[in-house]
Order: C-alpha cells, then sequence, then structure tokens
C-alpha cells in the first residue's frame, strides 16, 4: 500500500506504469467511489504536484489546456479563449469541487453527465496520452467509448487536452433540478466557426457519449447568411428538432427519456438564438 | 494474497454496497511476510500551522476521516461523504474543498486549514459571532461548513454582492435556515469590516 506524489511529469509516468496504481486527480470522483467502498485503491499516484499538467498555452494556432486544471482555473482563465469551455466548468458542482476537480478528470471518468465532454466533442478537442510506450493523441470522439468507458490503457496518463481554434459565438448550457451542485439532466454546446462556416453541437446526458448531431450542424449552417451572421426564424426549430433526434436519452432516476428529449432541443434552440441573431423567415 | 485495509474508519469494505466495482488490489504485488498490511506509512499533514504525525491510516482515507478519528478536530462535519453538502469544506493551500473529496495522504506537503484554525482561541470570529447575531445557526451541524466558506469568500472578495454571496455557498447545504439569515450574517460581516476599513 503506497502513495507517490510525483513532481514533474516522467516521474508521473514511472508511477504509472505500475501494475495497481491508481491515478489521482482531484479526487472528487475518485473519492466518492472510496467513501462508498466501491473502490479500494492500493497504489495511488497523487499528480496534484505535477506542474506540466497544469499548464496552459493559448495561441492562435490552439489552446492547450493542462489535464490538471482545475474547473475553478479555467473558469477564471479560459472565459475568452474557450468560452464554452469556460462556461461549462462554472456550472460544475459548487465551489468547492470547481477547486478541487480538473478538466482531466472530467474525461478519465468519462460519465455520460460529465458537463466539459460535449464541449470538447463540439471543439473537436484531442488528448494527449503518455505512458512509458511513448505519447499518443486521440481525438474526444474516440477515447470517451461508452459509460464510464474510456480507449485509455493502463499506464497512461492524460496530459492534456488539445483544442483547435474557433472564432465565433459558442455556448453551454445544461438542466438540472435546480442552478447550483447539479449533475446535467442534459446538456448542449454550440460552437460556431465564422471562418469554416460551421456550427459544432455536442450533446451531454442525453447518450452514453457526447453526441454530435451531424444532419443538425450541416442543416443550420445551409441556413444561416454567414455574410450577416443572420439565420431564419423557421430554421431554428428545424435544428432543434434535428439535434434531438440524434441524442439517446435514457430514463433513469434522475429523469425520464421524453424529458431529456424535450429539454435538449430547448437548449439546443436557446443556444442558437444567443448565438446568430434570428430574422423573420 | 490481496493486500486488506485493517481499519477502514466509517467506510464499509468494498462489495457491501451493490456489485463491486473494478477493485485495483486484484493487481496489488503479493503482500511479504512481516510487513505491514494495508496501512501507509506514517506521514505528516499540516493543520492549522501545526505539523500533525498520522499513524495508521490507510491509502484511501479521506482527509475528513483523518481530522476527526485520526486527530480528533472534530469541528469539521461529515454528512454525505460525496462532496454534495459542503459541511466538511476545509481549506486546502487556500481554496475552500470538501475535505471528503481530498484523500489525507494527497494533502501532505498542503496547508489545511479547518474551522479550529479560523476560530479565535478566545471566542468567536466575527463571521462566527455574526451567523449567531442574524439567526444563521439553527442546528448548528453545517455551520462550520459555512463558517469556512464565507471565509474563503470574504478574504477574495470583500465586497460581493448577494448574488455572489449566494453561488459562493451554493455547496454548503442547510436545511434548517433556509439561507436568508446566512446571507444576511455575511451582509453584518461585510458592513463591520467596511466600518472598520477592513
Amino acid at each position: 500500500m503506497s502513495v507517490t506524489w510525483p513532481t514533474r511529469l516522467d516521474e508521473a509516468v514511472d508511477a504509472a506504469a505500475a501494475p495497481a496504481a491508481t491515478l489521482l486527480a482531484g479526487g472528487t470522483d475518485l473519492a466518492v467511489e472510496v467513501n462508498a467502498g466501491r473502490r479500494r485503491p492500493v497504489a495511488v499516484v497523487a499528480l496534484r504536484r505535477v506542474p506540466e499538467l497544469r499548464d496552459l498555452e493559448i495561441t492562435p494556432a490552439e489552446v492547450v489546456v493542462g489535464a490538471g486544471m482545475t474547473f475553478s482555473a479555467i473558469a477564471a482563465e479560459l472565459a475568452a479563449a474557450v468560452p464554452a469551455l469556460a462556461a461549462a466548468a462554472r456550472t460544475v458542482g459548487s465551489p468547492q469541487i470547481r477547486n478541487a476537480g480538473t478538466v482531466g478528470g472530467n474525461i478519465v471518468t468519462a460519465s455520460p453527465a460529465g458537463d466539459t465532454l460535449p464541449v470538447l466533442a463540439a471543439l473537436d478537442a484531442s488528448v494527449e496520452l503518455r505512458s512509458a510506450a511513448g505519447t499518443r493523441t486521440v481525438p474526444l470522439r474516440e477515447l470517451i467509448t461508452g459509460v464510464k468507458r474510456t480507449a485509455i490503457r493502463p499506464g497512461e496518463v492524460l496530459v492534456r487536452i488539445r483544442v483547435p481554434p474557433r472564432r465565433g459565438a459558442q455556448q453551454f448550457l445544461k438542466v438540472g433540478t435546480r442552478n447550483a451542485m447539479v449533475i446535467s439532466l442534459a446538456s448542449a454546446a454550440l460552437v460556431v466557426d465564422e471562418e469554416r462556416r460551421t456550427v459544432a453541437c455536442g450533446l451531454g446526458s442525453v447518450g452514453p457519449v457526447p453526441v454530435r448531431p451531424a444532419e443538425a450542424e450541416a442543416f443550420i449552417a445551409g441556413e444561416i447568411d454567414w455574410e450577416r451572421l443572420t439565420v431564419p426564424e423557421g430554421a431554428v426549430a428545424r435544428f432543434a428538432d434535428l439535434a434531438a433526434r440524434a441524442a439517446r436519452p435514457i430514463t433513469d432516476h434522475r429523469a425520464t427519456a421524453e424529458y431529456r428529449h424535450h429539454a435538449v432541443a430547448v437548449l439546443v434552440g436557446r443556444a442558437l438564438r444567443r448565438s446568430i441573431d434570428v430574422v423573420p423567415a | 494474497m490481496s493486500s486488506q485495509p485493517e481499519r477502514l474508519p466509517r467506510q464499509p469494505p468494498p462489495g457491501t454496497r451493490g456489485q463491486p466495482l473494478p477493485d485495483d488490489s486484484a493487481h496489488a504485488p503479493p503482500v511479504a511476510a512481516g510487513e505491514p498490511v494495508g496501512v501507509l506509512a506514517p506521514y505528516e499533514l499540516s493543520v492549522n500551522g501545526t505539523v500533525r504525525r498520522v499513524v495508521g491510516a490507510w491509502v484511501g482515507e479521506s482527509l475528513l476521516t483523518v481530522l476527526r478519528d485520526r486527530l480528533g478536530l472534530v469541528g469539521t462535519k461529515g454528512a454525505c461523504e460525496q462532496g454534495e453538502c459542503g459541511s466538511c469544506s476545509v481549506l486546502l493551500d487556500g481554496s475552500v474543498v470538501c475535505s471528503c473529496c481530498v484523500l489525507a495522504a494527497d494533502a501532505v506537503g498542503a496547508e489545511v486549514t479547518t474551522i479550529e484554525g479560523l476560530t479565535p482561541p478566545d471566542g468567536l470570529s466575527d463571521i462566527q459571532q455574526a451567523l449567531v447575531a442574524a439567526g444563521g445557526v439553527q442546528c448548528g451541524f453545517c455551520t462550520p461548513g459555512f463558517v469556512v466558506a464565507i471565509h474563503d469568500l470574504l478574504s477574495t472578495r470583500p465586497d460581493a454582492t448577494e448574488l455572489e454571496v449566494r453561488e459562493a455557498l451554493s455547496g454548503n447545504l442547510c436545511r434548517c435556515t433556509g439561507y436568508g439569515r446566512i446571507v444576511e450574517a455575511v451582509r453584518i460581516v461585510q458592513r463591520e469590516r467596511e466600518a472598520v476599513g477592513g
């Protein structure tokens, strides 16, 4: 039974190679599992002291987010560069949770309700994984393979998230039972790119993995007047409906599938209205 | 043979609630004869400015458990054990966190401040006094967590608006007061500190 406190990335990768290693970031997921008796770590690798995992690099070509950045840090430091990610980070849990929980932990846990996941899916983000065998970069959409399942291999440390540049409005909206301290019943991220003339949409809590409604995205990109940045009124409902059709919600103890289906359509329509001026058809 | 924690304070062994999930100890190396089973080597935590030695803890023990059950600092309360209620709030290197969601061994090298560290030896802090005056203390179970969260808020944003106060306290649940009197207590502290030029 052991704890290691690496202070350099290479030390963390070495420690992660141990067969029984349990990687610990903010602890807000792992500690809950341990407290409930569902996990019993024996060799914890505490990543909080590795400065490389908290690096943030903002350039015109890319935003590179350290996996160990807390939700509080992301909300504060990415509000201008990646507003949808900052907005999602600000809706996670409470100040206590945001001060401890990290974006990398959110990804690795891969909960369907992980609030950063639909945003990162809509941004076409990819993650950098490092192990003793080397480094590989995996698109987020390939990394998350199911409910709390990822393609991360034993011994790999999630080091950073690479977010390609997008120029235009971004939104993140979620629905829960109250404003604070809530697990999403449905969420939607919208990312407009005026340069590529695309609208990307990521839906959360309405499927085992974040949903990208391809048909809705293609439809609305064709409806937008990209010179004036306007969209006809009639297209909004159609976009929301197409997006909701791509969702695969389930009924559980938090909400019914019907409610989630309805809510996600409302969120997508609202996100579009906040991003693009709606004009009479 | 897998290592078996000898003591799991307030934490049931795996598999006693629902299906056992992936047990990391399945991959654990065998324990050599004579080696203490399931217990970490003693480590030190800095709590309220004092170095405290933690002996006999297992690796999964939360900071909340260590503070209360091993170090006798029972001002910090435990309730939900899942970061939902805020009653276990402490400052970790100056940031408010839920101590139930911090593995105690991960607090090595950090400064931990508990309600005991925020309470003057000769009475109550202005935050505690204001909570009493405003009727923000009823059953009192949530109060230590609120004091820590209010301390954190007012040390970074002394002139926080009511909306900011409510957001800053959104991670602390109170089932008695309805929050109005707690928010009023924050306002009292703000007025008092402003009056003395603090």
